[in-house]
């Protein structure tokens, strides 16, 4: 207290923006509401526009999927691991790989030294696929492969597993993550140059909606791009703008859009703050709903749902303090659950440094877990639907992202913007600008820039073990593969494929053929790149 | 500092190279950007160089340093790779750094190898910027003292 004996005014209100530049105001009312647009396009759950989730029921009928993201070593100590994972209650798998295989490359390639098993499972051939999946049921367990510049290897490798275990690829579910675009803007995982990208992401969701109706060959990820700096509007504007590029890709084969838009799935990023996610994904939802309806001409309603993975958010982890992570998970789980996600694979608190420990991806699990089991949190659909405050900056949100997506229209489309890195740079400034506004403090993160302590002692952080070993096995592995197949049939298959690439037919089926004929990953990679050579990197920052 | 001293200097000129097959490109940009803003002259390799091609940008652009990003986990074997393409090509006075996830016990095996600096998630601009300026500094000096100043260029 002053002591002054003079009353002041009331205290100051603290201006808020979110990160995508909003401004919040200090109350939402019904004025502030209807000036925003009102609830005119709220509508019902499970019906057109979808705000307030794609099914009538949410989670009352068909709880979120628990899909933890794992892989590491050989396809032996990952099955080991989707065991594990299965018995804890998981009831999906979300199959990482490591990083010769996702750029193409086999186990003995000289680049693939020191890298093989390290950041997910090592697959060569269809052996390695046949031994990870062994004994579980692809009928009942739900599995996504986040595999991207190799999908064309990689999902004619589980195509091939399921029809050798007998099922029928007319019913087979599942996910592929297949998504080039971002793999050119985050995470960098890509191949071949940007146009035959999009066609070969073109002949798997051709060749799905022909062969394999119920499997999702592409899930559109905002999520990389947000982790690689973009603000959450930019991130869902995007997300959605990569993800009419390959409607229109497909369009122009021929297809109808609701042959193939059903299959189209999304995953997003959910660190920041709480509403301004919920606002992004209600708005999302909504968007993609009227640009299917009105821009695309769908009339299948499951054409126009946005499915969603959300849960992960590295980007929003930090290595101070790392079991703050923990709680921050926790909210993430939370914001997934509010916004009505269909999977949730939730990030480790040691996920800021490392692939997670089998404890932290049980902790992950169990924080899903009790917020299902004890929070309430399936009760009822879209608890936040009808807030002035939520609905008001669903409106906002809404507006904003489709202004983002014209600026992006007409500055060339997100194809041209990325091919010639503008798009990079522009997600590479606002990572920027944030990051130099964390060391500034001027963006408070816990534990980084306040609330650290003074005596805090540099606690060493475990890491995933690199086994050398391991690597090794998995080499010989793929050298007895190799000496034990057909070669004759295997450089027809590889023939077969280029061919197929050069003369513009869908690669899928010739693709198919060589994996069964243990063709590797890095054979069929290499076919490809035959054909249509390597991407040079536009370099911006 | 006088304007002649300061043309003398000449502008710091960084290398910032991935190596391996990691695609986290974040960190890597941010440094750059970061690096500019400082003052710095920068290139960036971009994804996925070879130990060998990294250590021939090097010996092509004669930077004053070569930073490395790696987040895989995979540094100590690419840095004794890079170190060893290095000496290969010739190039024994580049101020070698690397950024990304290394953890401190890595830090002394890192240093035995010819890593000058490490820059640990969690590093700040500042940090490094200060670093690659008192470093070169130094190493100027030498150079000058010994008729190699790099400056003059």
């Amino acid at each position: 207290m002053s002591g002054d004996g003079q009353r002041r005014g009331p205290p100051p209100v603290r201006p808020v923006v979110w990160e995508s530049g909003l401004a919040i105001d200090p109350v939402y009312g019904p004025e502030q509401l209807a000036a925003g647009g009102g609830t005119a396009d709220v509508g019902e759950p499970g019906a057109f526009p979808f705000t307030r989730g794609i099914h009538p029921h949410m989670y009352r009928s068909r709880p979120w999927t628990m899909r933890q993201y794992s892989g590491f070593g050989t396809a032996a100590e990952t099955h080991e691991r989707f065991l594990y994972l299965l018995a804890a209650g998981n009831t999906g798998l979300n199959v990482a790989f490591d990083l010769p295989t996702q750029c193409g490359l086999d186990s003995d390639d000289p680049m693939a030294e020191g890298e093989v098993g390290r950041v997910g499972m090592a697959v060569d051939t269809l052996a390695d696929m046949e031994e990870a999946f062994e004994g579980i049921d692809l009928d009942r367990v739900s599995v996504s492969l986040t595999i991207n510049g190799a999908a064309v290897p990689i999902m004619a490798m589980y195509f091939a597993l399921a029809q050798k275990r007998g099922y029928d690829l007319a019913t087979l579910r599942g996910t592929a993550q297949n998504d080039i675009l971002k793999e050119f803007v985050g995470r960098g995982t890509w191949i071949f140059p940007v146009a035959d990208s999009m066609r070969l992401v073109g002949d798997t969701i051709e060749y799905c909606a022909a062969h394999v109706p119920r499997y999702s060959p592409v899930s559109i990820c905002g999520y990389h791009i947000r982790e690689s700096g973009a603000d959450p509007a930019q991130e869902m504007a995007y997300g959605l703008s990569i993800a009419c590029a390959y409607v229109d890709h497909v369009l122009a084969r021929g297809l109808s859009i609701d042959d193939f838009a059903k299959g189209l799935s999304f995953n997003f990023d959910i660190h920041g703050n709480i509403w301004e996610q919920v606002a992004k994904f209600r708005a999302g939802r909504r968007l993609w709903a009227k640009l299917m309806r009105e821009r695309y001409g769908a009339q299948n309603p499951r054409s126009m749902q946005l499915r969603m993975i959300a849960g992960g958010g590295g980007g929003g982890l930090t290595i101070e303090q790392p079991e703050n992570n923990i709680v921050r998970g926790a909210y993430y789980a939370l914001i997934s659950a509010l916004s009505g996600t269909q999977t949730m694979a939730l990030c480790s608190y040691d996920e800021a440094y490392t692939i997670p420990s089998t404890h932290a991806a049980t902790l992950s699990l169990r924080t899903m877990q009790i917020l299902m089991k004890e929070m309430g949190l399936c009760d009822t659909v879209d608890p936040l639907g009808g807030s002035y405050f939520v609905e008001s900056t669903t409106n906002a949100m809404e507006a904003l992202i489709v202004r983002h997506m014209e600026q992006l229209e007409q500055e060339g489309g997100v194809v041209r913007g990325i091919e010639e890195g503008r798009v990079q740079a522009a997600v590479n400034r606002s990572a920027y600008e944030h990051e130099r506004k964390v060391q500034a403090g001027e963006i408070e993160k816990v534990g980084v820039n306040c609330f650290v302590m003074d005596d805090e002692e540099q606690r060493e952080v475990e890491f995933h073990p690199y086994r050398e070993g391991e690597a090794r096995r998995q080499v010989e592995r793929l050298r007895k593969v190799r000496a034990r197949r057909d070669a004759a049939a295997v450089a027809a298959a590889l023939t077969a494929l280029r061919e197929a690439a050069a003369g513009g037919r869908n690669v899928m089926p010739a693709a198919m053929d060589a994996v069964q004929a243990y063709a590797t990953v890095g054979e069929v990679c290499g076919a490809l790149v035959d054909v249509f050579g390597r991407c040079r990197e536009p370099i911006r920052f | 500092m006088n304007a002649d001293a300061e043309t003398a200097r000449g502008t710091i000129r960084v290398l910032i190279a991935k190596p391996g097959l990691d695609g986290h490109d974040v960190g890597a940009k941010l440094i750059c950007r970061a690096l500019v803003d400082a003052g710095m002259d920068v290139t960036y390799t971009g994804l996925r160089q070879s130990p060998e091609e990294i250590a021939a940008s090097v010996k092509k652009l004669r930077p004053d340093v070569l930073g490395l990003s790696v987040l895989s986990g995979a540094h100590a074997l690419l840095c004794r790779k890079v170190a060893a393409a290095l000496r290969e090509a010739g190039v024994h006075d580049v101020l070698f750094i690397v950024g990304g996830v290394v953890p401190e016990r890595d830090r002394a095996l890192l240093e035995e190898l010819g890593v000058d600096g490490v820059f640990a998630t969690g590093s700040t601009f500042d940090e490094v910027v200060a670093f690659i300026r008192e470093r070169t500094g130094r190493e100027r000096t030498g150079r000058g003292n010994t008729g190699h100043d790099e400056g003059a260029r």
